[in-house]
């Protein structure tokens, strides 16, 4: 159809005008003083193409015209209008145009806002993002193409994937991408400034802003994902280590480092060598991600379709971008040894070196235990798992001290510091570790790594909300990161020592009791919607203070495609989640039934979007931290 | 006569029922770590599939007959291999999983402190 | 010369890397379990579906005979498509085809076998899924070929013309 045409035609010009564009800035590098007025031009119109080809995608979905191969193969007929619309980025070749329209968006804007820079500094960024570019291009005209046709044109499409269906969902990979392929510019940005060898103070204000966005819409992306699974996906879980979930996980942690790094490159002449690393290793991982998921090489929940010839084109691309960087870091980047800093053992950078060192070492836990399985099934043709315990086992015992630092830290001055007056950090230091052996007492489990984990917890709590009360705006930004960071871990804690669940059969009429709850199967309905039939439980359970709750989970099974798919009933308060799901088991009249009390869980999602905040209120200020 | 009936039954009811919450709870956690086979990423404890059903039976059986929890761990990594269990086991083949991200905080470590003599 | 060493160094390990990657590629990610090795029949107390005996299986393999062992039940979808094809190996004397009925009720998997044919020397009820752990199975349909008191292959899925071709020659 016309869409399908359209689009595809814009992809190819696009494609021809990102080649006219690679060249004309390799011109200018070389050339002129001023940006030739052409550069801006044809990134605009690059842009503006890659704009129509993915609203000619978006339309195709909408009117359901599947004579677009991956229309038929992701949409159908029945399907809500929002939902026809976010199909369009719910599959591999549609994220990928997404990818690209971000991909050129940015180097626009980068463009346009960075008039006070360097010409040569600018039209280098855009030589090496233009490579990224045009290996995006042609990614996806050679072997995603969103606009294959097939013939004859089939009357109705398979569907997309009902657990798909979900508002956080939709809105997720854009969110997404924005912070995962917009670390793309600090990428090019950082390669232009190491060849040209202006990585300086006054370098990194100007990038802190791109670093910030990026680091914003990431976690915000990686909220998102986790709020779809936790309400979607049945289990009550929110954060499994899946690959996937890994894979968003890794460039965050690079990026959050970064971001420090630059606070501290912003104020002197250090940790150069780490930034540039960095802002490198941030866009390489986020480009593995894309590698390890849609290649086929590992296994998850994740749906994509896998496809080993894709996965051969990524590969290549990224270790060509890995093997340009490497060139460029080592062969352009002089370490300046005529100026050493010098500072003392108690100060604040030392306080974000050791924390960005930890850091450092999460990533590479994550990195290793993602990827371990690969190398060890190729070296060794043996297949193991590894799942939620192996993180937990090397990332819990180090977050003490982490958040211990993360605590201290701002406190102390640059260069040098003491603690003469600092009566305070004593004092809650006491305060938190008593409150958490208050509260995990009653645990055996494991008292003593959660007693000190949480008063760690408690600690950073306590002095970062001292610090709003007292110092007031000072720094705001930073505190309420913070902040977030400290509840964020109190809250996973909470939840994770006070949640309890019950599990069990029942018909309808039938009750189950125990010294916690009550829980009583009321009725059962149906329901028709307009694309799945669906069968409802009726529950009330009261809980051991006597209050009662009405929950309704709900099976919705689906024509398109044939699934039956669990929706959890879950009711939310700011102390506790109530959650509910219902299970059909095979040739039986009853149901399996899972009741979960889960407490804090909108905190955790409330101190995520705290930690964001804290992210914003930086990129909105002007000037520089204290 | 009979409050000593009642008060040994409640005596015999009592230990069973919280050996009964601790062998609920030996069994979510071991269910925690072993992989639903047949579903894409998701464990036993949290799959409601066939598989994932039979299998908390098994290991509700052998909990019963008295195996220990590496046991159990043992039993299956017997029946459906390594891939099954979550928690990576220490040997031959995992030396390297788990040693390398320790080899590489000792390694930022030695890094940053020598960074720090030089700049003093 | 020592400048040089660190940055040949770490291309040296990405280029590793990307060895590995590349050959990783060719492997499939889904797992395959280990159809091919062979191992001893388990020793479990099953019960059987006819006449609610309990047995051991070991009694059940004990002869010099070929078995198939069939894990199928009436709400599998591709045990229907398999069974015309145990319907004709149950005539073959070499073999004897024993099921496992695979969480099931009674009562289905009777109508299941009037209709279809029953194809079972034997039948083991295993209604709540254990039994087929115990052979290391994933669930429904799966066929297991012993001789000897040892499984010699496992079919994961129903069973094709291909593996039946292969169980001929391995039964002659």
């Amino acid at each position: 159809m016309l869409f399908s045409v359209i689009g595809n035609y814009s992809l190819l010009l696009g494609l021809f005008f990102g080649l006219v564009l690679l060249y004309f800035s390799t011109k200018n590098f070389r050339n002129s003083k001023l940006l030739d007025t052409k550069i801006l031009s044809f990134t605009f119109l690059q842009f503006f193409l890659v704009v129509i080809s993915f609203l000619c995608l978006v339309s195709s979905f909408v009117v359901s015209d599947f004579s677009n191969e991956t229309v038929f193969n992701h949409s159908h007929t029945t399907k809500p209008f929002f939902y026809k619309i976010a199909g369009t980025w719910g599959n591999h070749e549609g994220s990928l145009l997404l990818w690209l329209l971000v991909l050129t968006l940015f180097i626009l804007i980068f463009l346009i806002r960075t008039k006070n820079q360097p010409v040569k500094y600018r039209v280098l960024t855009l030589v090496f993002q233009q490579i990224i570019i045009i290996g995006f291009f042609i990614f996806l005209i050679k072997t995603s193409n969103p606009f294959n046709h097939i013939y004859p044109v089939p009357s109705e499409g398979l569907g997309l994937n009902p657990i798909l269906q979900d508002p956080a969902l939709a809105i997720h990979p854009p969110i997404l991408y924005l912070g995962y392929v917009g670390s793309s510019i600090i990428f090019s940005s950082v390669l232009a400034a190491t060849t040209l060898n202006i990585v300086t103070k006054k370098w990194a204000s100007h990038i802190k802003k791109w670093v910030l966005i990026s680091w914003i819409f990431l976690t915000l992306g990686i909220l998102l994902g986790s709020i779809w699974a936790y309400y979607e996906l049945g289990w009550g879980g929110f954060w499994f280590w899946d690959p996937v979930e890994n894979v968003s996980l890794m460039p965050w942690l690079a990026l959050t480092t970064l971001l420090h790094c630059i606070l501290v490159l912003e104020k002197k002449l250090i940790l150069t060598s780490w930034v540039i690393i960095l802002s490198i290793s941030t866009f390489a991982l986020s480009m593995s991600g894309t590698f390890l998921v849609r290649s086929g090489i590992l296994n998850s929940v994740h749906t994509f379709a896998n496809d080993p010839e894709r996965g051969l084109f990524i590969l290549i691309f990224l270790f060509s971008l890995i093997f340009l960087s490497l060139f460029i870091f080592f062969f352009f980047h002089k370490t300046s040894t005529n100026n050493p800093s010098s500072f003392f053992w108690l100060s604040k950078e030392t306080a974000i070196i050791i924390n960005n060192w930890f850091m450092m070492y999460f990533l590479s836990v994550v990195l290793i235990g993602t990827i371990y399985p690969i190398f060890l099934d190729v070296l060794s043709s043996q297949k193991i798992s590894v799942g939620p315990p192996f993180y937990h086992k090397l990332i819990i015992p180090f977050l003490i001290p982490f958040l211990l630092i993360m605590a201290i830290g701002p406190k102390l001055k640059w260069i040098k510091s003491n603690l003469d007056d600092k009566i305070y950090l004593i004092t809650l230091l006491i305060v938190s570790i008593l409150l958490s052996i208050l509260i995990v007492k009653n645990f055996s489990s494991n008292f003593l790594i959660n007693t000190i984990l949480i008063s760690g917890a408690f600690y950073l709590f306590f002095i970062t909300l001292r610090d709003f009360f007292i110092k007031g705006f000072k720094n705001l930004s930073q505190n309420i990161a913070h902040f977030g960071f400290s509840l964020l871990i109190l809250s996973i804690l909470f939840n994770s020592l006070f949640s309890s669940e019950i599990i069990t059969n029942l018909k309808v009429g039938q009750t189950f009791e125990n010294t916690k709850a009550k829980i009583v199967f009321e009725s059962i309905s149906q329901k028709e919607a307009k694309n799945y039939r669906s069968i409802i439980g009726n529950f009330t359970v009261q809980d051991s203070k006597g209050k009662i709750e009405n929950l309704l989970p709900e099976l919705r099974i689906y024509n398109q495609p044939n699934i039956t798919t669990s929706e959890a009933d879950i009711k939310t308060t700011l102390l506790s989640d109530k959650f509910m799901v219902i299970n059909i088991v095979q040739n039986q009249e009853f149901f399996n039934v899972r009741y979960q009390v889960k407490p804090f869980m909108l905190w955790i999602w409330i101190s995520v979007i705290l930690i964001s905040f804290g992210g914003l209120m930086s990129f909105l200020k002007k000037g520089y931290e204290k | 006569m009979k409050i000593l009936k009642l008060f040994l039954i409640i005596i015999f009811i009592f230990p069973i029922s919280s050996l009964k919450a601790d062998n609920e709870i030996l069994k979510n956690k071991i269910t925690k770590n072993l992989r639903c086979l047949i579903c894409q990423g998701q464990s036993v404890y949290d799959s409601d599939s066939e598989f994932a059903n039979s299998l908390k039976i098994v290991v509700d059986n052998k909990i019963n007959e008295g195996l220990s929890e590496k046991q159990i761990y043992s039993y299956f990594q017997g029946k459906y291999g390594e891939w099954i269990l979550y928690d990576p086991m220490f040997n031959k083949n995992t030396y390297f999983l788990w040693l390398l991200p320790l080899l590489i905080f000792f390694i930022g470590g030695a890094i940053v402190f020598k960074n720090f003599k030089k700049t003093n | 010369m020592k400048n040089k060493l660190l940055p040949l160094s770490i291309t040296f390990v990405f280029i590793i890397i990307f060895i590995i990657f590349f050959k990783g590629l060719q492997n499939t990610n889904i797992y395959t379990p280990e159809t091919k090795t062979i191992y001893e029949v388990p020793s479990v107390s099953v019960k059987l579906f006819n006449s609610n005996e309990i047995v051991n299986t070991l009694e059940i393999f004990n002869s010099d005979k070929f078995y198939l062992l069939n894990i199928w039940s009436s709400w599998c979808v591709p045990c229907r498509q398999e069974h015309p094809i145990l319907m004709e190996l149950a005539k073959n004397d070499n073999i004897n085809v024993i099921g496992i009925n695979y969480k099931d009720t009674k009562k289905n998997a009777k109508s299941f076998l009037e209709e279809l044919g029953n194809p079972y020397n034997k039948i083991i009820f295993d209604n709540k899924g254990t039994n087929s752990i115990e052979w290391g199975a994933y669930g429904v349909p799966e066929s297991f070929l012993i001789n000897k008191n040892k499984v010699i292959k496992k079919y994961i899925g129903p069973l094709t013309e291909r593996s039946i071709e292969e169980i001929k020659l391995f039964i002659k």
